[in-house]
């Protein structure tokens, strides 16, 4: 173990048998039911917020536990080894919400929006995504027009995670001119007269989180919720997704290990032609590819991590390093459901859930054609 | 009440076990090691009793440098003080070896209660706890699944399961006390508890801190000697039970159920 740096170290380790313990005790016995019902309880909000899961990565005057990347990374690995990486989201919608509050808001916002977050009394929820507007951000037009002290706030928010249940949203609006200049942040409360949820959405999968659509009609926002200053909003926003690409690579590695554990203990168990599936090459070997996938797509995404942690900046390596993570739990996960033949298309085998929770991966906190987009200005200039 | 944990680190109870080469000892690479189960319920009962007494929980591991972690995840749990005793020389103690070091600690410490976990999941032995016991020469109580420490702080009553029954004891303080699955719900090592625990006093102690005779403790101090581990039988593989019939598969069950499993 001496000679060579270690990513994981005794606070890493311990901190990841707290989050483990609090899987197998608070989640796992449930997780099969809470996928099949499209939610888990709100109460493991505040489960989660007392054995301080939810404050990781915060500061402690907000009421956060401290903790580096590499605790984040181990508990979200541990979070998504739940079997539900849905719920492994709705559970942390906190982390793509209150990072802008905590970039650009006031030290009176901070307190006033983060702390009931950490302590698991609010659900937070980030809205940038509208019906109309993905990955083209600078697109968006749910308005906010200023009136006296409010701001009056038109327009809707698509594919917003924990959507139907958040109690503030972290809300990209325009408060200027078209394009990313005139991108401003507020952080509504879900109780403002003119917020309303139109409808829960029916997902492919991640289906223990809860995905929603939100609108806005003359929706009255205190101007004391503005994050920053008008304009900020843009910056805010791509600020936030390193981390949040970050988090995802995390999750398709980890997916990624989960088929690879599956495949492994099905095909020493199952037997066909005389043999069990690891008596044939042809599984020998596609196993051996996708153990060997995995490994490279983890310690790329854990060396990223690291030069995140050392504060440099890595907006094109964890591009590139999101991309590969999703490439190799697209093929690994494919692999597992041919693996596991007929049973891996079944509900009742982990793999079936793996396969569809993945693909949302490569769409979700940047596509793999803007992370490409991303990537070929780095190279190209 | 000032009250004191031993605990020991084994390996996980997920990890798969592999006998070395000599058939003497497994294989400790690539094992996951974590507090041994049963003295997670010391912790925990450690700590509910600082709570509601007040006082403070010095936490005790003896073993290599990685032990450290098992004390701070006990720390972390909201243990005051941890001393680790770490020394070549103990390497490959018996029970009462270890006993010997432990007890030599505890002698320069204040103490009201000293808990052990019951036995620890990795030998099995179960006797540690009573040799720290007779070393300090105070009582010990082996396998509470409950205790009520009274309120003036003097005695404790422990409830111990006998074949199906309970048996009530009662003790002056101090004592030791073992503890047994059912006692507790062990907390979590809070994410800001783990964070504080780094801050904690973590005293390391070595042979020489101990006054003991080093003939008494590690290998060569052993009473017991392991001779040879030896894994489980493997599982043979089931049996489909052959016939023609319903009434023929029952007796040819049955025939098998008392002639070869030897059940009936």
């Amino acid at each position: 173990m001496e000679g060579y740096q270690e990513y994981f170290g005794e606070i890493h380790n311990m901190a990841r048998a707290t989050v483990r313990a609090f899987v197998d005790r608070e989640i796992r016995p449930h997780v099969d039911d809470w996928e099949e019902d499209g939610d888990f309880p709100t109460e493991l909000y505040r489960k989660a917020a007392e054995a301080g899961i939810l404050g990781i990565g915060y500061p402690e005057e907000y009421g956060g536990s401290g903790g580096d990347t590499f605790v984040k990374i181990a508990a979200v690995e541990e979070l998504v080894r739940s079997g539900s990486a849905g719920l492994a989201a709705g559970l942390g919608s906190l982390d793509i919400a209150l990072p802008p509050i905590l970039s650009i808001g006031s030290a009176e916002q901070k307190g006033r929006f983060i702390g009931p977050v950490l302590k698991g009394e609010k659900i937070a929820a980030l809205g940038i995504t509208e019906p109309d507007a993905g990955s083209d951000v600078a697109r968006i037009r749910t308005r906010a027009e200023r009136k006296g002290s409010h701001y009056l706030v038109n327009g809707s928010k698509m594919f917003i995670t924990s959507g139907a249940r958040a109690d503030q949203l972290t809300c990209a609006v325009r408060t200027g001119a078209e394009g990313y200049k005139g991108i401003s942040f507020l952080v509504i409360d879900a109780g403002t007269t003119g917020y309303s949820v139109s409808r829960k959405l029916k997902k492919m999968g991640w289906w223990a989180s809860d995905t929603a659509q939100i609108f806005f009609d003359n929706c009255m926002v205190p101007v004391e919720n503005l994050l920053g200053e008008e304009g900020q909003g843009f910056y805010a926003i791509m600020e936030n997704f390193q981390k949040e690409r970050l988090i995802l690579a995390v999750m398709a590695t980890t997916t990624a290990q989960m088929a690879l554990e599956e495949s492994i203990k099905y095909s020493m168990q199952r037997q066909a032609f005389g043999r069990p599936l690891t008596g044939h090459q042809v599984t020998r070997h596609k196993l051996a590819d996708m153990a060997t996938l995995v490994e490279a797509s983890r310690e790329f995404v854990y060396r990223v991590a690291a030069k995140i942690e050392a504060g440099i900046n890595q907006v094109k390596e964890i591009s590139m390093a999101k991309n590969f993570a999703c490439q190799v739990s697209d093929k690994v996960t494919y692999d597992a459901v041919q693996i596991h033949g007929g049973y891996g298309y079944m509900r009742e085998y982990l793999v079936e859930r793996l396969y569809r929770d993945n693909r949302i991966l490569s769409i979700g906190g940047g596509t793999q054609e803007i992370m490409k987009e991303i990537i070929s200005k780095f190279i190209l200039c | 009440m000032k009250i004191i944990v031993c605990l020991k680190q084994v390996p996980d109870t997920e990890t798969q076990i592999k006998i070395a080469p000599g058939g003497e000892k497994i294989v400790t690479d690539d094992i996951k090691w974590v507090m041994n189960p049963y003295d997670e319920f010391g912790v925990e009962e450690a700590l509910r009793l600082k709570e509601k007494f007040g006082g403070d929980v010095t936490v005790i591991g003896m073993g290599p440098k990685r032990v450290t972690e098992s004390i701070r995840t006990a720390l972390a749990m909201g243990a005051d003080k941890g001393i680790l005793i770490s020394d070549a020389a103990l390497e490959g103690s018996d029970s009462l070896g270890t006993a010997k070091a432990l007890a030599a600690v505890i002698k320069g410490l204040q103490f009201d209660i000293i808990f052990t976990g019951q036995r620890g999941i990795d030998e099995d032995q179960g006797l540690t706890g009573a040799c720290i016991a007779d070393l300090l020469g105070i009582p010990q109580v082996s396998l509470a699944v409950k205790l009520e420490v009274a309120a003036d702080g003097k005695s404790v009553k422990v409830n111990r399961p006998v074949e199906g029954q309970t048996l009530v004891v009662e003790a002056q303080l101090p004592v030791l006390i073992t503890t047994q699955k059912g006692l507790n719900e062990p907390r979590y090592a809070s994410l800001p508890g783990i964070m504080k625990a780094k801050k904690k006093p973590l005293e390391e102690k070595a042979l020489k801190d101990l006054g003991l005779d080093p003939a008494e403790v590690g290998l060569g101090g052993r009473k017991l000697k392991i001779i040879k581990i030896t894994p489980p039988p493997a599982r043979a593989e089931g049996k489909i039970v052959q016939g023609e019939t319903p009434q023929d598969k029952a007796t040819e069950l049955a025939r098998l159920l008392h002639e070869e499993a030897k059940l009936i």
